[in-house]
């Protein structure tokens, strides 16, 4: 029990993926602009990471491992997760058409992203059990959405900030993430 | 001739893929601690985006046009696997730094946007000469990036000594945090220069 709990707030906070590891940068940065649609794409990315990193490992050990295969790996997952987000797109467009109009535009934005085809590579290169993989997906996409989230709140207050006219847009965001990311550093050997 | 250098010089600057366009950060955050380690991530993405270029130009006819995003990742990455075995069989070391960030060169926004914006629509060579000035647009800002951060961060280029031994090196650079803030600056610095340059010519245009 306290194994998967280590595992699931190391993933959450001090191996923040978007802080400490820099991937899913573009979301990062173009979603962060309102509060409303970081909340909405760290739910989305959230849920795919889950499904996808499920099937992934399943693939990976049922497939992939018995047939020696894993030098193909990085082309399986890219193929797999990409054709998944297409399909839940498709199935939510026709099941659920309200919860379409809410995240359905994201969906479209992650099918290849970084962060997406990562988890999944890294919870079989670190072989995970099938539990422990679940726990890290669900861990990595929460700490995603929380870095989000929290950066979404200080863009919104960044308005009514003088900021000078070279940095303005880009600049300061990074600033501001590397200012973020030094608090996130503070966490660093709680594990 | 000077059509196809016109087309390499516009990846090198005037259309940056880093810094310019934004596209691909999480690498040029990611891998630059160290100069060696930027120019290997540099040179894999030029290989992997000039060999895209010219499979997806010579095959434009072949595709169809519904499924081929589908076929370009699916090009990607296969020459991403060639230049992971590349690398894993004689430089295991620099394979075991770059880790992960070189199997996700498959989904840099980068080669999808060039084989999309260019190299479907244009013949073998000029294809070949984009993908050449855009992997060398990005070797060139990696580069950028890690000296300042190695020298910064370790007091050392490629692992050479420069400063001496009275420099305390400062170690937010090498750590995420220094990354960000880095960049940030940087690009605050080309837009100034840009905006300058702008200001310059509208004045002159004036006079």
């Amino acid at each position: 029990m306290k194994e998967y709990f280590t595992l699931f707030i190391g993933s959450v906070i001090v191996n923040n993926f978007v802080l400490t590891k820099f991937l899913g940068l573009c979301i990062f940065f173009g979603v962060s602009k309102s509060l409303n649609a970081s909340i909405g794409m760290g739910m989305a990315v959230t849920s795919v990471i889950t499904l996808s990193s499920i099937l992934a490992w399943i693939v990976y050990n049922f497939v992939l491992l018995p047939f020696h295969l894993t030098f193909l790996t990085t082309i399986i997952f890219v193929i797999l997760i990409a054709s998944f987000v297409q399909l839940l797109e498709l199935i939510i467009k026709k099941q659920a058409p309200a919860l379409y109009n809410m995240w359905g535009i994201y969906l479209v934005l992650i099918a290849t992203n970084c962060i997406v085809l990562s988890v999944p590579l890294l919870s079989v290169e670190s072989n995970y059990s099938f539990v422990k993989s679940i726990i890290f997906a669900i861990g990595s996409g929460m700490g995603f959405a929380l870095a989000l989230i929290l950066m979404a709140s200080l863009r919104e207050k960044l308005v009514y900030a003088d900021v000078p006219k070279a940095l303005e847009g880009t600049g300061i965001a990074f600033i501001l993430a590397g200012m973020l990311s030094l608090a996130f550093l503070g966490f660093s050997g709680m594990i | 001739m000077k059509e196809l250098w016109k087309i390499f010089y516009k990846g090198l600057f005037d259309e940056n893929p880093i810094f310019i366009l934004s596209l691909s950060l999480c690498p040029a955050l990611a891998v630059t601690t160290t100069v060696a380690n930027g120019l290997t991530m540099g040179l894999s993405v030029l290989f992997v985006i000039t060999a895209n270029n010219v499979v997806v130009s010579l095959t434009r006819k072949l595709v169809n046009q519904k499924v081929r995003v589908p076929v370009y990742i699916t090009s990607i990455a296969t020459i991403v696997t060639v230049v992971q075995l590349v690398l894993q069989a004689f430089f295991p070391s620099l394979y075991k730094a770059l880790g992960i960030y070189l199997a996700l060169i498959v989904v840099f926004a980068i080669i999808l946007a060039r084989a999309e914006v260019f190299a479907s629509k244009n013949k073998v060579i000029p294809s070949f000469f984009d993908g050449l000035g855009m992997g060398c647009g990005f070797t060139i800002a990696m580069l950028a990036i890690a000296v300042v951060r190695e020298l910064l961060g370790n007091g050392t280029i490629l692992g050479y000594s420069v400063f001496g031994s009275w420099y305390n090196p400062a170690l937010i650079m090498i750590l995420p945090p220094g990354a960000f803030i880095l960049i940030g600056y940087m690009m605050g610095g080309i837009k100034l220069y840009n905006q300058r340059k702008e200001s310059k010519r509208l004045k002159g245009s004036e006079s």
